[in-house]
């Protein structure tokens, strides 16, 4: 076996992988939660439009895109891999078993993660896929009044199908035709079981990361006097406490006051 | 509690042989001192089933004193019992209540196999130690003492590392049966001290090439292990041993120019 196989197949090079793709989605969290705060600017969709738009269409990012479904991809498969050798290491389990001796959500990561990969894939096929490969997202026309800076947004059905975007300024006017993408959020955001089950997989967010934030970083072997209060901290507030809640936030809100 | 001791119901894991089955018997325990320890509890319990001719409960211990690692039991859901930082042999009766229901269960890990009832085959430890456990001394003339100076701290951290004694306690509470938490201990008690530079990064690798290859599962940071241990080893210690690890396979160059170690 390759030198290379032999780090990545031992038990500590497959959760070297857990730690590094779970960190990269966690760095991904921050950047959609800012991106996704223009959903609550009364702009009908403008900013928000203008942003899915740019995300789908600027090269970089869409590299980026890729590698993020691959890590997404790669920590679920690794983790059903390592659990599946975690079972085998005790194929008799206990009668009686403690509770106390360590939290709920370090020993229910693998429940977590199997509610957030639902999520993403409930959640990728209705906003991500159907922008992307559909033609059920409609277009929005945005015109902005240079001198006076009033923007109005009316429905614009595209006269070719192969129309993605354009913007042009035509008499002192700024015309920007994009994807509705923020019908679709009005849409899903607007039926109960959809919110109810958003708010669940963002408390499965919050649980998951409380752990396994700081869990990667054990793992990377970076434990420090210093440094690990500041990792638990960060994996507290920001990516347990301020993520998911401004993430659950998005359809409550839609539910009670834009339906 | 009655004047003549606790009435206790023992519930205890009784298996012929690693081949067969086992299965939990229910056994009266009457008549306890609340100030016998667990496995002096166990020795009147079997002194009974001896004279009734019956077999006796089977389970390890050695020194008594807290310092071997040899005895075990899985008490109530807690290696070594409910207690913290003690094995069982110190473990006293007065830690339960008359007329409770006590469950005792042998360590479960697909490494350790049951030998009879409740002892487990821990030889698993002896082969991750004997891959790397260890630092290589020639002989020579007797060094001046303190001839190579170590700081107190990793003096310390060292010997914290050092005291554990390979119970198999954090596989037992481990949820995936991870033997992580003794193996970084060995790996820490010598990496951190200058007599084990020269074999550093080649006994990680060793003894993490072993823990794999005798079956333990792997390590998430639950910490039931350090809540568990006997001699409350940090969980610090895996840390430890995976910067180590990682820098081994990932950033050292340690066989240069493709020359291996005489192997």
């Amino acid at each position: 076996m390759s030198e290379f196989k032999q780090t990545f197949n031992s038990s500590l090079g497959k959760k070297l992988i857990m730690a590094l793709t779970g960190l990269f989605l966690c760095t991904f969290l921050i950047v959609h939660l800012g991106g996704n705060l223009l959903l609550f600017k009364h702009d009908d969709g403008y900013a928000f439009n203008v942003y899915a738009n740019f995300l789908t269409h600027f090269p970089p990012i869409e590299v980026i895109a890729y590698i993020l479904y691959l890590c997404i991809i790669v920590h679920a498969i690794y983790a059903l891999v390592l659990t599946i050798a975690n079972r085998k290491a005790r194929p008799v389990g206990y009668a009686v078993t403690a509770s106390d001796n360590a939290t709920w959500q370090s020993k229910n990561m693998g429940l977590l993660g199997s509610i957030l990969l639902l999520f993403i894939v409930i959640h990728m096929s209705d906003f991500w896929y159907r922008y992307k490969y559909t033609s059920s997202v409609h277009f929005m026309e945005y015109r902005t009044d240079l001198s006076s800076g009033v923007t109005q947004a009316v429905e614009f059905t595209p006269t070719s199908p192969d129309f993605e975007n354009s913007v042009q300024t035509v008499n002192n006017f700024e015309i920007v035709r994009v994807k509705d993408l923020h019908a679709r959020v009005q849409t899903s955001f607007s039926q109960l079981w959809y919110v109810i089950f958003y708010v669940i997989a963002m408390v499965a967010v919050s649980f998951h990361l409380k752990h396994g934030f700081q869990s990667a970083f054990r793992t990377l072997g970076w434990v420090h006097r210093k440094y690990t209060p500041i990792v638990e901290f960060i994996g507290t507030w920001l990516f347990a406490v301020i993520i998911p809640l401004g993430f659950a936030l998005m359809p409550v809100v839609y539910y009670f006051t834009r339906s | 509690m009655s004047a003549n001791g606790m009435n206790l119901t023992l519930k205890v894991w009784r298996q012929k042989n690693a081949q067969t089955a086992g299965k939990f018997v229910t056994y009266k325990a009457e008549g306890i001192s609340p100030d016998m320890s667990f496995l002096e509890m166990l020795d009147v319990v079997n002194e009974s089933l001896v004279h009734k001719g019956e077999d006796p409960i089977y389970f390890d211990h050695d020194c008594r004193e807290g310092i071997c690692g040899m005895c075990s039991l899985y008490i109530n859901g807690h290696p070594h019992g409910p207690k913290r930082a003690i094995t069982t042999c110190q473990l006293h009766m007065r830690s339960f209540h008359d007329g409770q229901t006590i469950t005792i269960e042998p360590w479960r890990a697909a490494p350790f196999p049951v030998i009879k009832d409740l002892a487990v085959d821990r030889s698993a430890f002896d082969r991750i130690q004997q891959a790397g456990g260890y630092v290589s001394v020639n002989t020579g003339g007797v060094p001046d003492a303190n001839e190579i100076a170590i700081p107190k701290v990793i003096a310390d951290e060292a010997f914290n590392s050092a005291t554990c004694i390979g119970c198999g306690a954090c596989v037992a509470a481990c949820k995936n049966a991870s033997a992580m938490l003794f193996v970084s201990a060995k790996v820490s008690q010598l990496g951190m001290l200058p007599q084990g530079q020269p074999e550093r990064y080649r006994r990680v690798q060793s003894m993490v090439a072993q823990m794999d290859e005798e079956g333990f599962g792997s390590c998430t940071n639950t910490g039931a292990c350090e809540a568990e241990c006997p001699k409350e080893i940090s969980l610090t210690n895996i840390s430890r041993m995976n910067n180590d690890y990682f820098s081994a396979k990932l950033f050292r160059q340690e066989e240069l120019h493709g020359q291996s170690h005489g192997e």
